[in-house]
């Protein structure tokens, strides 16, 4: 396992706007923030609010319009194999088996291809995907897929980790089972974690700390630290209050002003 | 299992109900055989209506499928007319393939590459797309005359008219499968560290197959097609060259040998092409044909 010592963010001034057909609308108002490395930090907001715009920003997949991202104090100019991110929809390699799209990252290092083998085998066996290891994406489940998505940015030592409801197209169960093997891994590999979510009970479950963001244009609203103890008893009254003030707060940033969905624009 | 077993009466149920796997077998070569007694069943309906039709109408113009199997006889073997046609289908089929092929496998390593640029690239897009859209509807046969200029009399002018015919469905299928991928695998490759020329042999191109292999399909029956134009350009031997010279001689079943020739090569070859791409589409779901 590669032991991560990186992994800080620093978003400086970063401001969004698009332009869609004559008008211009504001994704992302200025927004500065700092993720220390290791923490894993929750973006929830209702659609339209600009969290996924921030993590493409992050990713470097968007350039914001004003201000700039800083990794470990490095201005980044665009995706880097530092910053792995998680789609919604896995985006895996349809043609490549699970084995060769966990060895994607390592064979663009041009290591040898005894290197990237070992490598593939260590993260197929960390999502615990041995079995279907030589399966297409085809024949996988989300909830494989998915793990499939998440080794894949490992494998690559990727220090940040950037997940974009990854888990939201899952069904109940397989969503529970993949949030707590993301809590083990991320505990095993200590990597920063931004992820987003529209689910108040997955950012208390997750989060060490919840950036709840509003629309028109995105801000974010309020910057809570959660210091529930883990592994977090979903039945306790300390999480549900936590749960019910991300609530309130999500609710009560809730604004009229959501007739342009920037979100689903550009998404 | 047992709604499936009424689907075929003519197996004995029993058995049936004790080995699933068996009857499953079973009713999957049942199936097959069906599909080919449907396949194979109904041209050998029409040669029967063209055979009583030579009958009926007594016309000396069109010979009977028995006369065309005479025909074919000898241009395989030999042995009954003994012209300059007999037993020679060997040497047609070989150089009509080089022709064919030399088109076919030409138009592809030019127009692949070319497709998957200007599929990415938008600067190539809007210098090349309206030119490509002009240039595609003019008939191949409209190139025939500036063909036999550039190239001369011979297997070139043939392997130009081929290509050019083969040439536009493969441009526009891999075109439209580079614009068609998804963006996010783009952006995938981008942040595990791949771009420029690593980018488009590993995920531009992959991407792209099953569009790219429709286009080959589609553009190697169009080099088929093109076979009989491309050696109308003064070219002795050849499938097509057969066909021009039973229509200067009229020999009427000299012209439908070539004609079946031609699409028997087709076919087979098609089955191939077939074959090669569900092997290496096998990872994709909607491709198997």
């Amino acid at each position: 396992m590669p032991e991560s010592k990186h992994g800080d963010v620093m978003v400086r001034a970063v401001s969004k706007r698009f332009i869609i057909g004559d008008g211009e609308v504001e994704a992302l108002g200025r927004i500065d923030l700092r993720i220390v490395q290791g923490q894993f930090v929750c973006l929830i907001g209702a659609s339209g609010c600009g969290k996924s715009t921030m993590l493409r920003i992050i990713a470097g997949f968007e350039e914001p319009t004003t201000g700039e991202v800083l990794v470990d104090e490095k201005p980044i100019t665009g995706p880097g194999s530092d910053r792995g991110m998680v789609f919604q929809d896995y985006a895996l390699f349809p043609w490549m088996t699970v084995r060769q799209n966990i060895g994607f990252g390592p064979r663009q290092r041009r290591l040898p291809r005894r290197e990237v083998e070992q490598i593939s085998d260590e993260f197929v066996h960390l999502v615990g995907l041995e079995r279907a290891a030589n399966r297409y994406p085809n024949q996988l489940s989300g909830g494989m897929k998915q793990r499939v998505a998440i080794a894949r940015v490992l494998a690559n030592h990727a220090n940040i980790l950037l997940m974009d409801e990854p888990f939201g197209a899952l069904d109940a169960l397989t969503r529970e089972q993949l949030q707590g093997e993301l809590l083990q891994i991320w505990g095993r590999t200590r990597v920063t974690i931004v992820f987003v979510t529209h689910s108040v009970e997955e950012a208390a479950l997750l989060a060490d700390r919840v950036l709840v963001m509003s629309a028109g244009p995105g801000r974010i609203e309020s910057d809570i630290e959660l210091d529930l103890p883990r592994p977090r008893d979903v039945s306790s009254p300390e999480f549900n209050a936590v749960r019910r003030d991300l609530a309130r707060r999500l609710t009560s940033h809730l604004m009229p002003r959501r007739a342009l969905q920037t979100e689903s624009a550009v998404s | 299992m047992s709604e499936q077993v009424t689907a075929f009466p003519e197996t004995s149920q029993p058995a049936l109900a004790d080995a699933p796997v068996a009857a499953r077998q079973r009713r999957r070569t049942f199936a097959r055989l069906r599909a080919t007694a449907l396949g194979a069943g109904f041209p050998l309906l029409l040669v029967l209506l063209w055979d009583r039709a030579v009958a009926i109408t007594g016309t000396r113009l069109i010979p009977s499928p028995w006369e065309v199997a005479v025909m074919m006889y000898d241009f395989s073997f030999g042995g009954i007319y003994d012209d300059a046609f007999s037993g020679t289908i060997l040497t047609h089929i070989w150089k009509s393939m080089t022709r064919v092929y030399g088109g076919f496998f030409l138009a592809a390593v030019i127009a692949i590459p070319l497709g998957l640029m200007i599929g990415r690239l938008k600067i190539l897009r809007q210098l090349l797309d309206p030119t490509i859209n002009l240039l595609r509807p003019i008939p191949v046969t409209a190139w025939l005359p500036l063909s036999m200029i550039f190239f001369g009399l011979g297997p070139n002018a043939a392997i130009f008219l081929v290509f050019l015919g083969a040439f536009y469905p493969i441009l526009l299928n891999t075109m439209f499968g580079v614009r068609s991928v998804d963006v996010r695998l783009f952006e995938a490759a981008a942040m595990l560290g791949c771009s420029g020329s690593a980018m488009f042999r590993q995920v531009v191109l992959p991407a792209s197959l099953p569009a790219i292999f429709n286009g080959l399909r589609i553009a190697h029956g169009f080099a088929w097609i093109l076979i009989v134009v491309g050696e109308m350009t003064g070219v002795p031997t050849g499938l097509g060259s057969v066909v021009m010279d039973g229509r200067t001689l009229s020999r009427t079943d000299l012209v439908i040998t070539g004609m079946i020739v031609i699409g028997v090569c087709g076919f087979l070859t098609d089955r191939v092409i077939v074959l090669v791409s569900n092997r290496v589409l096998q990872w994709s779901p909607q491709h198997h044909a």
